[in-house]
């Protein structure tokens, strides 16, 4: 492999922004036909790399080969010319159009003109993308829409195809039709340049990884040579601590109960729930898979209080009926929550630790009297959350937005977790959040859960689910699966409830009550 | 080459220092201006910002066109903390003046300690009452509150109209449009011998003060700026939009209806048809001005005073019109808004970057945009 040119050679790329190294003198190469994984935390400069690979970004210094030849990549139309095509994580599609003409306005009109259904229709064939060119765009799952910007790349015979956290929005199954589609599109001679930090699936599909770690390469390994265990300490730079679960506390009286919830979701594309039934016990943790939008925000909104239901014993926290009651209420039930977005539903960024301590536990800490906020109290508590979660920040007075999301996420979790809920419900609790303080987080519901608590975590994430869940089930379009021993789940199964294609987890429990 | 630069973190020193710089480049442009016009700029300003405040009496007419500034401001930053933008504060002054020194008439020659109380009352319920049919509109129909309560004003100013045209007009007063005096006991009383300085600005004071104890202290506040800054936040921690909306626009229409109350009663002492000089919307001006912050205001709302007694004082003087003082007001705007950028951003000399790419300074090969 070292006599050929590299399709693509980075040398001693800097980008800096205020106050932040982005990128710091990375150089690496890509082969023809490779995949090569670019692996690093949040934060660890990966993007802002990626964005200068495809002509979003200037970089302050350094130089970019394409086949062996300087270049100046100035805006993605160079890329794509070049050859150079990229799947981002967020898709850019109308959803009022249809397939065909999402792809028409995203590519250049010479490659529209034509018979670019017949094209389309070749390309989905040829690289098992089965794809309807008529189709409406809203009638396609996520792991359609993505195949549409992978078709649409494909139709420009790429070089180099940059995969932002493909697999992110998939189910098991999918993910494994995407990498035959890639490792074909590989013994072509296609590079892919393949971002993630799914180690498991990097080890699987990769042969070549760049780690980053503070906008450096630190290291760089052959995948399938590794444990996804070394390749995540080499990403962090450290020794990393899994989650451990605990002895069993006695699983106890059900502490958490929905019954019959069935809510139209009041967002644009939202999802409506539907007959949602969940049960969670005392010291025990439920989780619960899924495919973003199939209606987790919904069901985290009616468990937090801030959607309501008709029905008051619809959601049932203790002892308390709390269906047509709001968050407040709901917290003096014992009820605590994290929201998906730590800064500006979590936490309110421009505000002060100690405020954002304040915010969700003015009243179970007693932070307030007469209405007055007692503010040495609400920094005592707050240095309390920063020093019992390991956060990182000079002092509780510094702003929320300026933590990284790791710490942020930490210090949310603290605040939530020291005023000691009955209940605790989680969306996506490590969603964008660095290894470590992942484990952290994980860790601390473990504890929890150990300690009595109920525990709901809805999650994406199939990994995290199967490493912290005693049971689980799936959402898909708005209905709940019944409930299943984590261990006696498989991830094919999980898989199939998350694509909807089976409707309970054979031989599981018989309550759907 | 002068170049803009997002910072880290938002600057706090700049919070404060944004308004100094607004009120020197104001200046500035003031004097470029009068030279322009022919005038005398050094005398001009004079005139406009010093000569106002030479004597003790000077002074008290300063506090006096303050007070329903700052009072207004005061209220108004409540709501605009919280977005909700209450425009109309112009019209709940009007009907707060209406309300109160209908009082005054309905017991006109009435002696009692009571009656001054009873009209401050009625002063806040009447601005209150405007305010709470935008506050109605929002929380039931969702409908805009910047317009209801805009449109609101011209119906307020009619309403003051219709009521000294007619049944409120004076019966001894020659057919002018103007109620009649109001009596001894429903004259706000003086709290500086030999001036117009009334206790309405005692009332502006402590509103300065409340206002501060309860955004700083107080749930409420806290409400209020969390609701401002993420309203998802705040849903979070279970507070109520519809509350907020109510009481920030109760609180912006109770200090706006004071403020017109205390016109009526303190120096103008009767209805007229022209209450204020346009106060409602200047103290937008001051509130901004102020940082939305209680003291902020206080001290904005003297400054916009002192354009109000310049604009006089450069009328009589120089001979100026009186647009002199609506151009100084837009100038303070504009510059504060122009400097608030500074509140977020730095400013750079030079290029973009101390180091430049050697391939972009030199391509070997680079590909045009044109035609892709």
């Amino acid at each position: 492999m070292t006599e050929q040119t590299p399709r693509l050679e980075l040398e001693g790329i800097t980008k800096t922004y205020p106050g932040v190294i982005a990128n710091n003198n990375v150089s690496m190469k890509i082969m023809p036909g490779e995949i090569h994984a670019l692996l690093g935390e949040n934060g660890a400069g990966k993007s802002t790399l990626v964005k200068f690979i495809y002509g979003v970004q200037k970089a302050d210094s350094g130089i970019l080969k394409w086949e062996g030849q300087e270049m100046v990549v100035a805006n993605p139309n160079v890329a794509r010319k070049l050859g150079i095509g990229m799947v981002f994580q967020h898709f850019s599609l109308f959803d009022a159009m249809t397939v065909e003409e999402n792809i028409a306005i995203g590519i250049s009109p010479e490659l529209a003109a034509g018979d670019l259904s017949q094209r389309i229709h070749d390309v989905s064939q040829q690289y098992g993308l089965p794809l309807d060119p008529t189709r409406y765009v809203h009638t396609l799952s996520v792991g359609e829409r993505q195949r549409i910007e992978v078709v649409r790349c494909l139709l420009q015979d790429p070089k180099l195809l940059i995969m932002d956290e493909p697999t992110s929005v998939l189910t098991p199954q999918e993910v494994d039709e995407l990498f035959k589609t890639l490792r074909r599109l590989s013994d072509e001679g296609v590079s892919i340049l393949y971002i993630s930090h799914k180690l498991q699936e990097i080890k699987d599909l990769c042969h070549f990884a760049t780690i980053m770690r503070m906008g450096e390469v630190v290291d760089n390994c052959i995948p399938s040579k590794e444990s996804p265990r070394s390749m995540a300490e080499m990403m962090m730079g450290a020794n990393l601590v899994s989650p451990e679960k605990t002895d069993k506390a006695d699983r106890g009286a059900p502490h958490l109960v929905v019954r019959d919830l069935s809510l139209a979701s009041s967002h644009q594309h939202g999802v409506d729930l539907k007959k949602i039934n969940l049960e969670v016990r005392t010291g025990e943790i439920l989780g619960i898979a899924g495919i973003a939008g199939n209606g987790q925000k919904e069901l985290m909104e009616v468990l937090s209080g801030e959607m309501l239901v008709k029905d008051q014993n619809a959601v049932v926290i203790g002892n308390v009926p709390v269906g047509k009651s709001g968050p407040g209420i709901r917290r003096d039930a014992g009820l605590g929550f994290v929201p998906e977005e730590r800064l500006g539903h979590g936490a309110v960024p421009e505000m002060s630790l100690w405020e954002n301590a304040f915010l969700s536990a003015s009243k179970t800490m007693n932070l307030m009297s007469k209405g007055f906020i007692n503010i040495n109290g609400s920094v005592e508590y707050a240095q309390n959350v920063v020093s019992e979660f390991s956060v990182k920040t000079p002092s509780v007075e510094h702003a929320a937005n300026s933590l990284s999301g790791g710490n942020l996420q930490k210090f949310i979790f603290g605040r939530e977790i020291l005023q000691s809920p009955g209940v605790i419900v989680a969306l996506q609790p490590t969603w964008g959040v660095d290894a470590g303080s992942a484990a952290f987080i994980r860790q601390s519901l473990l504890d929890l859960a150990a300690k009595g608590a109920a525990v709901l975590v809805i999650s994406q994430d199939l990994e995290e689910l199967f490493e912290v869940s005693d049971r689980m089930s799936v959402i898909c379009e708005g209905e709940l699966s019944a409930s299943r021993q984590a261990e006696e789940c498989t991830v094919e199964e999980i898989g199939l409830l998350m694509a909807g294609l089976s409707h309970d987890i054979k031989e599981g429990e018989t309550a759907h009550a | 080459m002068l170049r803009l630069e997002l910072r880290g973190e938002i600057s706090r020193s700049m919070i404060y220092w944004s308004p100094i710089f607004a009120v020197i480049l104001t200046f500035i442009a003031g004097i470029i201006m009068f030279t322009i016009l022919g005038v005398e700029p050094l005398k001009a300003i004079t005139t406009f910002f010093i000569a106002p405040l030479n004597s003790l009496d000077g002074i008290a007419e300063l506090f006096v066109k303050a007070t329903p500034l700052v009072l207004i401001a005061v209220g108004l930053s409540f709501g605009f903390q919280a977005n909700i933008w209450n425009i109309g504060a112009e019209g709940q002054l009007t009907i707060g003046a209406l309300a109160g020194g209908g009082v005054a008439l309905l017991f006109f020659n009435v002696d009692s300690l009571l009656l001054m109380p009873v009209m401050v009352i009625a002063g806040i319920l009447g601005g209150m009452v405007w305010a709470a049919i935008p506050a109605f509109l929002k929380t039931r129909y969702g409908t805009n509150e910047i317009l209801t309560s805009l449109m609101l004003t011209y119906v307020g100013l009619l309403v003051l109209s219709y009521l000294i045209h007619g049944p409120w007009k004076d019966p001894e007063g020659h057919n002018f449009p103007e109620s009649r005096l109001f009596h001894n006991a429903a004259i706000l009383p003086m709290i500086l011998e030999e001036t117009r300085l009334h206790l309405g600005w005692i009332f502006a004071l402590f509103g300065v003060a409340v206002a501060w104890v309860v955004m700083t202290r107080h749930m409420i506040g806290f409400q209020i700026r969390v609701i401002g800054m993420a309203p998802m936040a705040a849903s979070f921690a279970g507070f109520k939009e519809k509350h907020i909306i109510w009481l920030t626009l109760m609180i912006s229409g109770g200090a706006a209806g004071l403020a017109g109350m205390i016109e009526v009663s303190g120096p103008i002492g009767q209805i007229v048809p022209v209450i204020s000089p346009g106060y409602g919307f200047t103290a937008i001006i001051v509130a901004f001005l102020g940082r939305l912050h209680p003291v902020g205001c206080l001290f904005a709302g003297l400054l916009m005073a002192l354009t109000y007694l310049g604009g006089d004082n450069a009328q009589i003087e120089m001979n100026l019109p009186n647009a002199v003082t609506g151009v100084f007001q837009g100038m303070l705007l504009f510059f504060l808004l122009a400097s608030d950028v500074l509140v977020r951003y730095r400013i750079r000399f030079g290029k973009a970057a101390a180091l430049v790419a050697p391939a972009a300074a030199t391509p070997p090969m680079a590909i045009d945009e044109e035609g892709a």
